[in-house]
């Protein structure tokens, strides 16, 4: 009789956890933290320095949910996922937020059980080179093996663009970042294809950089986003408008450095921003000093992108497609009211 | 006597005692009810995973292998392009885990002989180099093993264009080893027509031999015999069909070598890793299963007369088999299984393709559950074959 109860328990169990849909918001603040996935391997992107602090364009995307919800950026758990692993690990609830240079694609979004939200950076996919091989152009690469990562779009999109140039190539798929780092760099393949940010993060880790050259061609859009679990519209805002908040205080010319002199402005725009005039906390279900928390604590899109992968980094990326609309870039944000 | 009466004296339980005190029936019940416990969970599970996904609004069926892929493959015994199916890209993987496990398993099985039997000899230096390279190669995980034989074959090999030429037609590079092999003629088809004929052929040869040995105690020797066998029909046939020369030699073009026949880095790493690693197990017991033949047998045999090669295959090791097989078997399967370790180091396997396949369709359920059933039924199947095996040479006892 004993088993028995004990099977009885471990049914109700089961019933608990099948009925127990809360939403991510109160999940997330009964357990003091966020969960999120990240690279883990990507120089710029998501990566922890020598210290063992992680850091990095998503890096400190998750950190702006957190100041956003719990008011410290600190408060974030970081989970490292390939590229094959991400999405499992965000269906089945491992992590609350999946913040790993992910490219937004249709069946995606779809299929996938999962909801993009606001590009934090837009990429597309290139080829980086050994230059001692003397190939100027991706044109050329007729028979060339192929170091590209599984299931990523980039492996479809080399594939789509060998065939539709009508010419053949062998890919060299391993699943690690860094081991398909380390074969390309021994020559085990001519090129590396990815997104044209993760390549020059590759180069950035070569042991001389000036070796490897991205070749010119740009085969594809990879818009990257961060993406939360498909059914959780209060979530979905709440990490939308974590990454559109540093958007727009960079339009607003809000940096962490003058964010305390900005509560003062008279300026209604930067005023109901910072919470000074109240509504867009509670209407997101967190504290009215949501945005004033994000860039105090992690900055605004610029300082973000010029501390990761900016000119000054080793990565040396220009801002492009990524610099404010103004400037002729994407990054535009839609009103904070 | 009443029957009835009778009865009673030897104590049987009388009519009317209830059915949860009698023990045929109540183990009867608790099986139902465990049954039915069990039945109820998968239900449970099942519909509770269903309903998930589709709140989700994640796709579920098999609908997706027959949707085109999308990518491409890194090698393939069968034409595949990324314009292909799913399916057909999980057939190329399935095919390349059988390649490389069942190679697997003819190498380790031969070495791990070898060894085991080395392990044993009077020699101290093979003796005790057979003993280090068991215990080293039993004691590292197989993953380095893999990631050392990969980084080793690209680090140490040069590239395409400064390939190594030992020989007119062969390239070792870091891309693999490059060979030339004969042009397509169909005089290749009758020649491995050919040497199944010799197979059969030397089947009932060795069997009218061993018959005339037991008869008349002259031993035929079925070993040269057999290969003169082997060598000399497909050779002839060969001959017969117009002796073609013609050799598609592998040329540098561009990137790569063109032509000829590739076996890639990748394959290599995995195959050898996986072989020496096996191998270690399967000496140890081989080793066991040959010590466990008493003493007694070898000296007999010896003062038989017979030589020190036919007391090893004639009485040794037909008794050490039937310790050997099933240990063996699990060796066996472990090395199968191992073999999808093949995602680390870019070996496009099963488990390899079947995880793309996931991440690209989102379909992790599905996916997942092909892959359990691909390796339960290669277990299954080599089980099956083994305990055969194992069966045919078990001692029959009369």
């Amino acid at each position: 009789m004993k088993r028995l109860t004990i099977v009885f328990a471990i049914l109700a169990v089961f019933a608990l956890i099948g009925s127990a849909s809360a939403g991510t918001l109160d999940d997330v603040k009964a357990k003091g933290f966020i969960q999120a996935g990240v690279n883990g391997d990507l120089f710029g992107f998501g990566k922890p320095d020598e210290k063992g602090v992680w850091r990095g364009l998503d890096v400190d995307t998750a950190r702006a949910v957190a100041a956003a919800v719990f008011g410290d950026a600190d408060k974030v758990k970081y989970t490292p996922l390939t590229a094959k692993t991400r999405f499992t690990a965000l269906q089945s609830g491992e992590i609350d937020v999946l913040t790993r240079n992910c490219t937004q694609t249709l069946s995606r979004d779809t299929a996938l059980g999962l909801d993009f939200v606001q590009v934090n950076y837009y990429d597309g996919q290139g080829f980086l080179i050994p230059k001692k091989l003397g190939v100027t152009s991706a044109k050329e690469l007729d028979g060339a093996s192929v170091c590209v990562l599984p299931g990523t779009t980039t492996e479809l999109n080399v594939a789509d663009y060998f065939r539709s140039n009508g010419m053949k190539m062998k890919p060299v798929v391993i699943e690690n970042t860094a081991e398909l780092a380390k074969a390309f760099f021994a020559g085990r393949c001519d090129c590396l294809t990815s997104d044209a940010s993760q390549l020059a993060g590759t180069r950035a880790i070569a042991s001389n950089p000036k070796d490897y050259m991205i070749l010119p061609e740009i085969i594809s859009k990879e818009p990257l986003a961060p993406a939360v679990r498909h059914g959780d519209n209060q979530w979905k805002d709440i990490v939308n408008f974590s990454v559109l908040a540093m958007i727009n205080a960079e339009e607003l010319g809000i940096t962490s450095k003058n964010v305390d002199e900005m509560l003062k402005s008279k300026d209604p725009k930067i005023m109901r921003f910072l919470g000074v005039t109240e509504g867009n906390g509670k209407a997101l279900g967190l504290d009215e000093k949501f945005a004033y928390n994000i860039v105090k604590q992690v900055g605004n899109y610029g300082e973000v992108f010029e501390r990761n992968v900016g000119v000054n980094t080793p990565l040396g990326i220009e801002r492009g497609l990524n610099a404010l609309w103004t400037d002729g870039g994407l990054m535009y944000s839609p009103p904070f009211k | 006597m009443q029957p009835n009466q009778d009865k009673v004296q030897r104590g049987a339980p009388p009519a009317t005692v209830p059915f949860y005190n009698d023990p045929k029936k109540r183990a009867i019940l608790f099986q139902i009810v465990t049954l039915l416990m069990v039945g109820l969970l998968a239900f449970y599970l099942i519909s509770n995973t269903l309903t998930n996904l589709e709140k989700q609004s994640i796709a579920t069926g098999l609908g997706f292998l027959q949707k085109e892929s999308a990518f491409e493959i890194g090698e393939s015994p069968i034409p595949y392009s990324a314009a292909d199916t799913y399916g057909r890209a999980l057939v190329v993987g399935f095919l390349n885990t059988l390649i490389v496990s069942s190679v697997g398993i003819i190498i380790t099985i031969i070495l791990g002989t070898l060894l085991g039997i080395a392990r044993l000899s009077t020699n101290w230096l093979v003796s005790k180099l057979a003993a280090v390279y068991i215990e080293v190669l039993q004691d590292i995980p197989v993953l380095l093993q893999l990631f050392f034989w990969y980084a080793f074959f690209y680090n140490i090999l040069p590239s395409p264009r400064s390939a190594l030429n030992p020989i007119v037609g062969v390239f070792l590079s870091n891309r693999g080893l490059v060979f030339a092999v004969p042009e397509a003629h169909p005089v290749y088809k009758y020649m491995a027509i050919a040497v199944v004929v010799a197979g059969v052929v030397i089947y009932f040869l060795r069997r009218w031999a061993k018959q005339r040995q037991a008869r008349t105690g002259q031993i035929f020797p079925a070993l040269r015999v057999s290969l003169a066998l082997v060598i000399g029909f497909p050779l002839l046939t060969w001959a017969i069909g117009g002796a073609p020369t013609a050799m598609n030699v592998p040329v540098l073009k561009g990137f790569n070598f063109i032509g000829g026949t590739n076996i890639s880095p990748e394959f290599t790493a995995l195959l050898l890793g996986l072989i020496l690693y096996t191998a270690a197990f399967v000496a140890e017991v081989v080793r066991a299963g040959i010590q466990s033949v008493s003493k007694g047998q070898t000296e007999a045999a010896m003062s038989l007369g017979l030589k020190s090669a036919q007391v090893l295959n004639q009485v040794i090791l037909p008794q050490a088999l039937r310790v050997i097989i099933p240990p063996l078997t699990s060796q066996m399967l472990n090395l199968t299984k191992n073999s999808s370790l093949a995602v680390a180091i870019g070996y496009p396997d099963f488990v390899s393709v079947a995880g793309t396949t996931i991440n690209q369709t989102g379909q992790a359920i599905e996916g997942v559950a092909l892959m359990m059933v691909v390796y339960l039924t290669l277990s299954l199947l080599t089980s099956a074959f083994m305990n055969w095996y194992n069966k045919k040479t078990a001692l029959v006892e009369r």
